[in-house]
């Protein structure tokens, strides 16, 4: 049992070292695709760029615009003359917010009375356009507290009086790369693992090599796990790779244990090759098994609070998302990486991951049979 | 079961068919063949050979009747008839990226051929496949011939009591087919039982019996001699400019036994090759046809069964009248 598994793993590995292309392909892509939606996935709001539309032209004006300048959201790019002006940066995409300040501002400082100043937000991204409103607001309210400090004549810290001071926790400086590359890690080798062993059975039909199996004695079992297993090998180089640039790049904290998310990232391999090998063995030719991968893939990737959070999703698709073994890793991975929780919190993932992972691999196992039509 | 006779046969069907969805593809096939046969399995394209063979290799279910190969059911017991055949698929591949030498190795470790058993036949086989200098050469790059004696290499690996050979020699040049055949000979001479399927006529010559397949039925089923008997004649392949005329002039000839038209190609059976060539030629001229490419062929299986058919048609005919 045990050797022909191997034999078959070892025929695999031979296939896929020789393709050399393809071997670079393989370990170039995680870091490719990391890097891209790292980037391109951070809802982080930095140095946003944005215009100043002055018509107070005070003291107290160029102070809150240094305000402004001074926090690392905003970078104040220009100086606009009038309402159309800031319109149109906005509209052409040189700035993506502006700073309003109406005359009289400073006036009305010296005053103590209440003033109004306005913040235009390129809404076209809700999610950067929400960061901003935030960060603008905040970074008035802590100017205003200064204006007030300074008229009293104290500082704040020696007043007493109720004060809510956020903590957030697991992720204290909100960055969404922490939160992102942990995600990654299981989106990724989900992808790549579905994508290569999608082919490998289905690979021996094209070849017409699965004809001559079919006569050997080896069981279904025995093929399907000795395929599997040099791409559990490549797929763990893989979550490797991504770790070492997550961990040294993106600074992503491994807050626990490492040896349990490596363990854990090869029950999930299991359970992800084991789909692809599924499909792989059900379908008849390079194109169908490529369709069917397709397929599955985007509803798993959406499916599984990798983008959009389950909770907000209506009750059809949660129910949904428990067949969907990149739910059960993402829990694992963003608990063990920001929360550092150990075995005991991530159970219930674990024993899902362990079932689905049994289940497809008997099910494709069952499904090769060693009949022709 | 003790009965002698029983334990020789080691094919066996009855009323095996297979039907697809709109096709019966076999048809009611009964066989038996003996162990150290050489079994031909002789029938064009489509007339089902390859789906007979994937029944016997218990790789597919008949639709009804049944078959026992090795004395095994191949539906019940398939893979105990799996230990014991070697199967060489028509459209057989190798892995083209494992060397001569893996992909050997690579049937010996499945087939879990011990060390011992492994080190006295790699070299055999790689010798008599004359693949020896080959060895480190990825399957990939070896030419047709030698990519078919290799696959015949890996199917006897595990040194099987039979050996089901599905069109071994199609699309393999001459010089390789005698080679090819050779090899098969000295297999029979060591008691392998050989069933083989093969489009071709005179490959039925070195079968100890040969079936002859069509439409998903056995038309005959004897020895070459006696197929011979009712194959006579041989063939000569010519291209007329008035195929009809020539034809019709061609029929009254002395020695002429069958005129058969493809295409725009006129096949001939004639008693003597040699000696009625000229003479069909000469005839031709005379009357004005211009000849292209006269020359003698190997007749095809195509060109067999329709004169086989047709002639035992006219026997039974003759028969009936003169009876
Ligand atoms: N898997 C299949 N599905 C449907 N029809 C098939 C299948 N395999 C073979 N056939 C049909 O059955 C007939 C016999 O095919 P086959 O056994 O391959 O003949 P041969 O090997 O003598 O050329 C053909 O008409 C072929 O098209
Ligand atoms: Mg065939």
């Amino acid at each position: 049992m045990i050797k022909r598994t191997l034999t078959i793993a070892r025929k695999e590995l031979i296939h896929i070292i020789r393709d050399h292309r393809t071997l670079v392909v393989l370990f170039l892509i995680p870091v490719v695709q990391l890097f891209l939606l790292a980037y391109a996935a951070s809802s982080d709001v930095e140095h946003l760029r944005t215009v100043v539309l002055d018509a107070d032209r005070t003291p107290q004006s160029r102070e809150l615009i240094e305000a402004y300048r001074a926090s690392s959201y905003f970078n104040i790019v220009s100086a606009v003359a009038n309402e159309e002006e800031l319109a149109q940066a906005i509209d052409s995409g040189t700035a993506r917010a502006g700073l309003v300040i109406p005359p009289g501002y400073g006036a009305d400082v010296i005053a103590g009375r209440t003033v109004h100043i306005a913040f235009v937000i390129d809404g076209s991204d809700p999610v950067i356009a929400q960061t901003a409103f935030a960060a603008a607001q905040s970074v008035g309210q802590i100017h205003g507290v200064r204006i007030i400090e300074r008229r009293l004549g104290i500082a704040t810290e020696q007043m007493s009086f109720l004060e809510v001071q956020p903590r957030v926790w697991y992720n204290p400086a909100m960055k969404s790369v922490n939160f992102m590359v942990p995600a990654l890690i299981a989106a990724i080798v989900f992808v790549l693992t579905m994508v290569m062993t999608g082919l490998t059975i289905v690979q021996e039909r094209e070849w017409g090599t699965i004809e001559q199996l079919m006569v050997t004695p080896i069981r279904p079992a025995e093929l399907v796990a000795g395929k599997v297993m040099p791409y559990v090998m490549i797929s763990f180089i893989q979550i490797l790779e991504i770790l070492v640039f997550g961990v040294f790049w993106f600074r992503v904290p491994i807050n626990g244990s490492v040896a349990l998310l490596l363990g854990l990232s090869a029950l999930f391999l299991v359970t992800s090759l084991g789909l692809g090998i599924f499909i792989s063995s059900v379908a008849s030719t390079f194109h169908q098994a490529m369709f069917v991968v397709a397929f599955i893939l985007l509803p798993a990737l959406f499916l599984s609070g990798f983008i959009y959070p389950l909770d907000a999703m209506p009750l059809p698709l949660q129910l949904i998302s428990y067949l969907n073994p990149l739910r059960y890793m993402l829990v694992i991975v963003r608990g063990i990486m920001l929360k550092g929780v150990g075995l005991e919190v991530l159970m219930e993932q674990v024993i899902a991951l362990v079932v689905f992972g049994v289940a497809i691999m008997t099910f494709a196992a069952t499904r090769f049979r060693k009949r022709l039509g | 079961m003790a009965d002698v006779n029983e334990n020789d046969l080691v094919i066996a069907t009855q009323g095996l068919t297979k039907r697809f969805k709109k096709i019966t593809a076999v048809n009611g096939l009964d066989l038996s063949v003996r162990r150290g046969e050489i079994f031909g399995l002789l029938g064009p394209d489509g007339a089902g050979k390859t789906t007979t063979i994937r029944m016997l290799c218990a790789i597919m279910n008949p639709t009804a009747g049944w078959a026992r190969v090795a004395g095994f059911d191949t539906v019940r017991e398939a893979e105990a008839i799996k230990k014991r055949i070697g199967y060489m698929p028509q459209q057989f591949s190798l892995y083209g990226d494992l060397t001569v030498l893996e992909n050997l190795t690579f049937f010996a470790d499945i087939f879990e051929v011990g060390r011992e058993a492994r080190e006295e036949r790699i070299p055999r086989l790689l010798g008599f496949s004359r693949l020896t200098g080959f060895r480190g050469r990825r399957a990939a790059h070896l030419s047709g011939g030698m990519q078919k004696k290799l696959a015949l290499a890996c199917t006897l690996i595990h040194a099987p009591d039979i050996l089901f050979l599905d069109e071994p020699t199609t699309g393999v040049d001459p010089v390789s087919r005698r080679e090819f055949w050779d090899i098969l000979t000295e297999l029979h001479l060591q008691g392998v039982t050989l069933f083989i399927s093969t489009p071709y006529m005179d490959e039925a010559e070195r079968c100890s019996r040969v079936a002859l397949m069509f439409e998903g039925r056995i038309v005959v089923c004897d020895t070459p001699e006696r197929i011979r008997g009712l194959v006579e004649g041989e063939l000569l392949e010519l291209r007329p400019d008035d195929l009809r005329e020539a034809a019709r002039r061609i029929e009254g000839l002395p020695g002429v036994l069958e005129v058969q038209t493809y295409g725009d190609l006129l096949h001939v059976f004639v008693d003597d090759a040699a000696r009625r060539g000229p003479a069909l030629q000469a005839a031709l001229t005379e009357a004005g046809i211009a000849v292209a490419g006269l020359r003698r062929t190997r007749p095809r299986m195509e060109e067999a069964f329709i004169s086989l058919i047709r002639r035992q048609q006219e026997e039974t005919e003759y028969g009936t009248r003169s009876a």
